[in-house]
């Protein structure tokens, strides 16, 4: 059983390399390449699929995937053309097998409501429906309660195998054993018929014929049986024992259909000559048919995610060891001429390639994850009767397996929003003098050690002005608060915030956006939205490229150690007095190349001891954020740089705001590992960044 | 001497199964992936038999027949065509490529077996 689920496990997953192919070959005639070879790809797609789910007697898919292929060999066979709506229609039919592929995974019964008009629709490309074929006609031995043994009944089977039973590899010898299985069987084999001088012999000439007696056998069916495939290529004779009338010569096994032209008349019970059997010689293979210019399958090997992540675990200590290891060789105070150290960089390069290499095992392009956000978006886009096109860039883009497999939700429920919220009615595009067709974009990038996925739409853009409303009706913010645009967008993120007048069906209820920023924090990851009014909204996602080790600058703050992830320092400053301004009370500034930035102090932020240095004794780290522009994070002092191994806390302690996580240091302590963007964004930057805290913000924070 | 079967199927789901059927019935299989591969492995496999899949990319399963029987080496193998399709026209198409005989997809594993054993004398 473990064996059958495990099969079905490979099934599931093959489904996903197949969907991904269909798609891609649906895109490809979409954008008018229905080439044969496209059209081709697309039908053994849908055909595989149907195949191996007729294995699981998955019924409901096996059933649409079989309409659909009809129509996809139709198309094949140029009966139909690659029109708009035929194209449209294969697209539809795209989407409802990947559903019904995930309903089937799942376990759930299919929503007819939505695969039946499909199903119609692909009907009607083939005309009206033919009547079913009568069901197979399947043999079932009978055990009629005789013994076997029992010396009555029995039949003589005779047969004249011809040139094409050989030619198909079939064995006299085999059928003669078969036989010699049902019962007391007694062979004779007639050799007249073979020529007289070796030099005529061919090997391929039925010149034999061979009588089989059988006793104890009470039906002709296992007999049909072991000639199931060759009763038409064998000149054949079956007859009961007791001499009575001729064994009605059963429909067989094999071939239920009596029309079939290559049905041989009855054959008498006196083999013919061999000549009168010779059949036609084989046509030449028709190479150009049957070859097609070979395309490189990918070699790809299939491994349990457990071993790969038990590697990832290995080198994770590997790169623990190595900052241990240099920390020894400090504290032994060799000298630096020493070759050890030139030892210790090799190792440390080794240890970072196999890290990148291990890596590597996990990461995955993110096409598969986009093409289902493009049928959710195509789906999306039916159902409130806009018309969006949705374009994707950076598919080849590689992202770890965990991340791709849980962003799918979170990109769900943005490509939704998008759809229902953001981009506006063709009607509504018109009168604002946009074009008809809205799009949607989504996108995909490295940056920096970071992936970065935008969602963007030309739609309306954000109603600041409603979701402040609904802000303060929900009492998330006090209906005097003073916010920046920014700080407005930012509400969406707002647990329990909900844009949508109504809720309607697509886009969910209730669980809104905080349920997506959740989930990419969770990733280590942060999300920023950018909008103009009019013009459309782009949501970006930024996500560490590994999940499990990061270049990381080692700080000090108020005499405990701690990591500042390396990828969201712009640079460090040791400012000098006169780059320094106060603003208020408290606040400062940092001048840097004539731009003004605000100060964040750690120590402040984490609720430690204000520091004994003053601001100039102490290292800036600039960095930039997603909620503000750039801003200032002050520590008390830098060391190096390294790898670090990211060890979650969210399982031990749940969400720490500021902290992302912590890691072991080479002399063995354990290091917090702050995140800058909630450092940035924390309760004390706002005064600094509203240029006249007039109003109360404290209520201004989602968090 | 254990029973030796090629199976050549593009789809990995049949792949297992095949594999996991045959080898319950005491069979060593060897599998390929297409066409191409498939008369491959056939060239370095000693193959008491040779299932194929018909529709695969790169070469079908009837070339594939076609190259087994036209080729040098063991051709007069059995070969068993595994189709989804019962039709006649098929059947008639795979007969004159030189298959020894076809199951239709999904296949029942005693009556494969039972269909491999005859036709290989095991």
């Amino acid at each position: 059983m473990a064996q059958e689920s495990s099969i079905l496990d490979t099934f599931f997953e093959e489904c996903e390399d197949l969907i991904v192919a269909l798609t891609e070959g649906l895109e490809e005639m979409r954008d008018g390449n229905a080439d044969d070879e496209t059209v081709n790809a697309v039908f053994r797609a849908v055909h595989s699929i149907k195949g191996a789910a007729g294995a699981f007697a998955l019924d409901e898919l096996v059933g649409f995937a079989h309409k659909f292929e009809t129509v996809l060999d139709e198309l094949r066979s140029h009966k139909l053309t690659a029109d708009d709506g035929l194209l449209r229609t294969l697209q539809r039919a795209g989407d409802i097998l990947a559903d019904l592929v995930d309903d089937a995974r799942d376990q759930r019964p299919a929503n007819r409501d939505v695969v039946d008009p499909v199903l119609a629709e692909l009907q009607g490309f083939l005309g009206p429906e033919e009547e079913a074929p009568a069901e197979e006609f399947v043999f079932e031995a009978l055990s009629l309660g005789f013994d076997d043994d029992d010396d009555e009944g029995g039949y003589i089977v005779s047969f004249t195998p011809g040139a094409e039973f050989y030619a198909t590899g079939n064995d006299p010898a085999l059928i003669i054993s078969a036989l010699k299985e049902l019962g007391k069987a007694s062979v004779t084999v007639d050799t007249t018929g073979l020529p007289t001088e070796f030099a005529d012999f061919q090997w391929d000439k039925g010149y034999l014929t061979w009588t089989v007696e059988i006793t104890g056998l009470m039906t002709d069916l296992p007999i049909h049986e072991v000639f199931q495939f060759v009763d038409d290529i064998c000149a054949l004779s079956i007859t009961p024992l007791d001499a009575g009338p001729p064994a009605i010569d059963l429909p067989d096994i094999a071939e239920p259909d009596p029309t079939s032209p290559a049905r041989p008349e009855p054959i008498a019970a006196v083999a013919p000559p061999p000549e009168a059997i010779e059949a036609t010689p084989a046509p030449a293979p028709k190479k150009e048919e049957t070859e097609r210019p070979a395309k490189k399958a990918a070699s790809t090997l299939r491994v349990d995610p457990e071993r790969v992540d038990r590697l990832i675990n290995a080198v994770g200590e590997l790169i623990i060891n190595q900052s241990v290891i240099s920390q020894r060789l400090q504290e032994a105070a060799l000298p630096n001429s020493s070759e050890i150290f030139a030892d210790l960089d090799d190792y440390k390069l080794l240890a970072r390639e196999i890290q990148e290499g291990v890596m590597a095992i996990r990461a995955q392009p993110v096409k598969p994850l986009f093409q289902r956000m493009m049928r959710i978006a195509r789906e999306a886009s039916d159902a409130t009767g806009k018309d969006v096109e949705v374009v994707t860039e950076g598919e080849a883009t590689e992202v770890d397996k965990t991340v791709v497999e849980r962003l799918a939700d979170p990109l769900t429920h943005m490509i939704r929003n998008a759809i229902d919220h953001g981009i506006e009615t063709p009607e509504k595009r018109v009168a604002a003098g946009k074009s008809r067709q809205g799009k949607l974009r989504l996108s995909a990038s490295q940056r920096a050690g970071s992936i970065v996925i935008e969602i963007a739409d030309d739609g309306a853009g954000l109603n600041r002005l409603r979701i402040r409303d609904i802000a303060i009706e929900k009492g998330l913010i006090a209906s005097d608060a003073v916010l920046t645009d920014q700080e407005i967008d930012h509400l969406l993120f707002a647990p329990g915030f909900s844009t949508a007048a109504e809720v309607t069906n697509l886009s969910g209820r209730g669980v809104g956006m905080d349920v997506v920023k959740t989930a990419i924090t969770a990733l280590g990851g942060r999300i920023a939205i950018s909008t103009v009014p009019g013009e459309g909204t782009t949501f970006s996602i930024t996500l560490p490229l590994t999940l499990a080790v990061m270049d990381g600058m080692i700080i000090t703050v108020g005499g405990q150690t701690m990591v500042v992830p390396i990828s969201s320092i712009l640079e460090t400053v040791r400012p000098s007095p006169g780059d320094l301004s106060k603003l208020g009370l408290k606040s400062e500034l940092l001048r840097i190349r004539g731009e003004y930035v605000p100060i964040i102090d750690l120590a402040e932020q984490l609720g430690q001891p204000p520091s004994d240095k003053t601001m100039a004794e102490r290292v800036l780290l600039l960095i930039q954020t997603e909620a503000i522009a750039q801003c200032a994070i002050a520590v008390d002092d830098i060391f190096d740089q390294r790898q670090v191994v990211v060890k979650s806390m969210h399982n031990n302690y749940g969400d720490i705001e500021g902290v992302s996580g912590a890691t072991i240091l080479g002399d063995g302590k354990i290091a917090l590992i702050i995140d800058p963007d909630a450092i940035a964004s924390g309760p004390a930057v706002a005064p600094q960044l509203t240029q006249l805290p007039e109003g109360d913000l404290s209520h201004a924070r989602a968090s | 001497m254990t029973t030796h079967i090629l199976a050549i199927d593009d789809s990995r789901t049949i792949r297992s199964l095949l594999t996991m059927t045959l080898e319950d019935a005491g069979f060593s299989v060897t599998t390929a992936v297409d066409g191409v591969d498939g008369i491959n492995k056939f060239k370095e496999t000693d193959a008491d038999l040779v299932i194929t899949d018909v529709n695969m990319p790169n070469k079908d399963g009837f070339g594939v027949i076609e190259d087994i029987r036209g080729g040098d080496k063991n051709r007069g193998v059995p070969v068993l065509v595994l189709t989804t399709e019962s039709g006649a026209a098929l059947k008639e198409r795979a007969r004159k490529a030189g298959a020894t005989g076809w199951i239709v997809k999904p296949f029942d594993d005693d009556s494969l077996v039972s269909v491999i054993r005859r036709l290989t004398g095991a």
